[in-house]
């Protein structure tokens, strides 16, 4: 019910134009902004209660204050004294930063050589890869500890980056992108004597940079807030990453949030900050991949 | 030869840390034992599995945020995309920016905003007590019932806006001449969107629905954040997921018996995703 509402809300605009005034039009019109708002403010309070959160005592955000506090810079220097920032964000940066150009360079790599040398071969290959995105991590999770344990690779940054590399989802994401490339741009640069690794870093990549885009966002955020795997190999706190930090200090038996909230800011920064950056390409990336 | 250079990378590591640990995981899942110490068991697990209490709670659970949440999520991020493409709308930046924000934050983030914004005298129950839709404080970590909704909350409030994305992406794919022609020959709007958006949007919505479905069903750190890892109150959240991380890595060791459980979601999702793909290809001919 509520879905046909929505597009007869959008279709309103002609309607409303063509008869000015038409009150079941506007009507609907508000209607769709109303709904927008709450899912607007409701998407967007936690981030402001975390911020708020941050400047506030862990009994005042208990209470549910929900207005500036005196505390942050309390709440920075307990943080900053129970937790090895440096160290611990040091971890994450390099982690993600590192997964994320593997990732993007293995997995576009993949989805261009699958769209452009297609045969026989190839095309059964991709389709048991599509069918293996639907085994969750969980299955591998035993085995996969087993083996870092045995190549004596637990608890480094090797054992958390290698199996998130190679991801069938963006080679999935780079393949179908890759039919939206002009093919006479390759046909172009053959004539011109570039060999196919050339077209790739001197042609492909340079007009895809939306999917890219893109793509280091998915690949970035998932990195960085990888929980499940880091939580099995990285063992010792001097390697842990921010997200397992944080989680260990939430299971106190009194968190203190005000501290907590803290750090969720610092750690939220990053995946914000490469957001808002390529927001501008993101769609536009998405948009390629869908079709 | 050509082309081969471009995926070997790709498959080498795909088949190191991906096949091998499958094809792995499913001999240990004839295996018992604890620890490494590990025998064929034949058929013993999959017994076991119909008798434990804790494995059929998960599996209840995991069921249930899959057929409460995904349809919940997937509708309301349609809703949006569909409002959000209609470029007369004012703010449509502003508006999908903030509804897509919540993915961009890390889990830790938003499980520590959560649990402090639904503890007993948090905000959430002050408000609703402000407006007088309860009396006393609800002890939504406490209640069985009211944990699995805030679960299902926090996953709706996270993953919504990606969804939206994907079809947003997909409906700015969509000719609008495919509209006005519709328009023009009378089409209600309704029948617009039942007749024409929904069917032009059906690769995307079953690639999405395969894609939360598998989420769904893999569920771990929302549950063991929020519950510091019990899946409580009395394993009322536990999830597969969680189940397999404790059998393997907090109780004694069982490997064996750990990855039969992981391959009942592997069974699950296959399953699933099978009868999503029998649903949609069922519309596309009626």
């Amino acid at each position: 019910m509520t879905a046909t509402t929505m597009t007869t809300a959008s279709d309103a605009r002609t309607t409303a134009a063509r008869v000015p005034g038409n009150p079941f039009a506007v009507v609907r019109r508000a209607l769709v902004y109303i709904l927008l708002s709450i899912a607007a403010f409701i998407s967007v309070f936690p981030f402001l209660w975390m911020i708020v959160g941050a400047t506030n005592t862990s009994a005042e955000i208990i209470k549910g204050k929900i207005s500036p506090g005196g505390a942050f810079l309390t709440n920075a220097m307990t943080f900053f004294n129970q937790v090895d920032a440096l160290r611990i964000f040091w971890n994450s940066g390099f982690i993600a930063v590192v997964a994320t150009v593997l990732t993007l360079a293995i997995s576009s790599l993949a989805g261009y050589g699958f769209e452009m040398f297609r045969s026989r071969v190839r095309e059964g290959i991709f389709g048991l890869l599509l069918l293996l995105l639907s085994i969750p991590f969980a299955a591998m999770m035993v085995p996969l500890f087993v083996m870092f344990s045995q190549a004596k690779l637990v608890n480094t940054y090797v054992a958390v980056i290698l199996p998130t590399v190679a991801s069938i989802f963006i080679i999935f994401y780079f393949r179908q992108a890759t039919k939206a490339f002009p093919s006479e741009l390759r046909d172009a640069a053959k004539i011109d004597g570039l060999k196919e690794w050339q077209i790739f870093l001197y042609v492909y990549l340079p007009v895809m940079r939306s999917t890219y885009a893109a793509a280091t966002i998915i690949v970035f955020m998932s990195n960085w807030n990888n929980y499940l795997w880091p939580l099995i190999v990285l063992q010792t706190a001097e390697n842990k990453t921010i997200t397992l930090i944080l989680s260990a200090l939430t299971s106190a038996y009194t968190p203190d949030y005000g501290m907590i909230l803290f750090g969720t800011v610092l750690a939220t920064l990053p995946t914000l900050i490469i957001f808002f950056l390529l927001q501008r390409r993101f769609v536009e990336g998405m948009l390629g991949a869908v079709k | 030869m050509a082309g081969w250079g471009f995926i070997a990378p790709a498959l080498i590591l795909l088949g190191l840390f991906m096949i091998y640990p499958i094809i792995w995981s499913l001999w240990m899942s004839f295996q018992v034992g604890k620890g490494m110490n590990l025998s064929f068991g034949g058929l013993a697990n999959i017994e076991r599995l119909t008798k434990d209490p804790v494995f059929l709670r998960a599996l209840g659970n995991t069921f249930t945020f899959f057929i409460v949440q995904v349809p919940i999520m997937i509708v309301l991020a349609l809703l949006f995309a569909v409002a959000l493409n209609d470029s007369t709308l004012r703010f449509r930046g502003l508006f999908r920016t903030a509804i897509f924000l919540p993915c961009v934050t890390s889990l830790i983030a938003y499980s520590t905003v959560f649990k402090s914004m639904f503890a007993g005298d948090g905000v959430v129950n002050q408000t609703l007590m402000a407006l007088h839709l309860i009396n006393t404080p609800i002890s939504w970590f406490g209640d069985p019932f009211w944990a699995k909704v805030v679960i299902i909350l926090a996953i709706t409030w996270r993953w919504t806006g990606y969804n939206m994305i994907f079809y947003l992406a997909a409906l700015q794919n969509i000719d609008r001449s495919i509209y006005e022609a519709a328009r023009i020959d009378g089409v209600p709007a309704w029948a617009r969107f039942r007749y024409l958006t929904i069917p032009m949007l059906k690769p995307v919505i079953l690639f999405t629905t395969v894609i939360s479905t598998i989420g769904t069903l893999q569920l771990f750190d929302e549950v063991y954040n929020f519950t510091a890892g019990s899946g409580g109150p009395s394993d009322s959240t536990v999830t597969l997921s969680l189940y397999i991380y404790n059998l393997t890595f907090k109780f004694m060791p069982s490997f064996g018996y750990s990855a039969t459980v992981s391959w009942v979601i592997v069974v699950l999702v296959g399953i699933l995703s099978l009868i999503q793909f029998l649903v949609a290809r069922d519309r596309r001919s009626a």
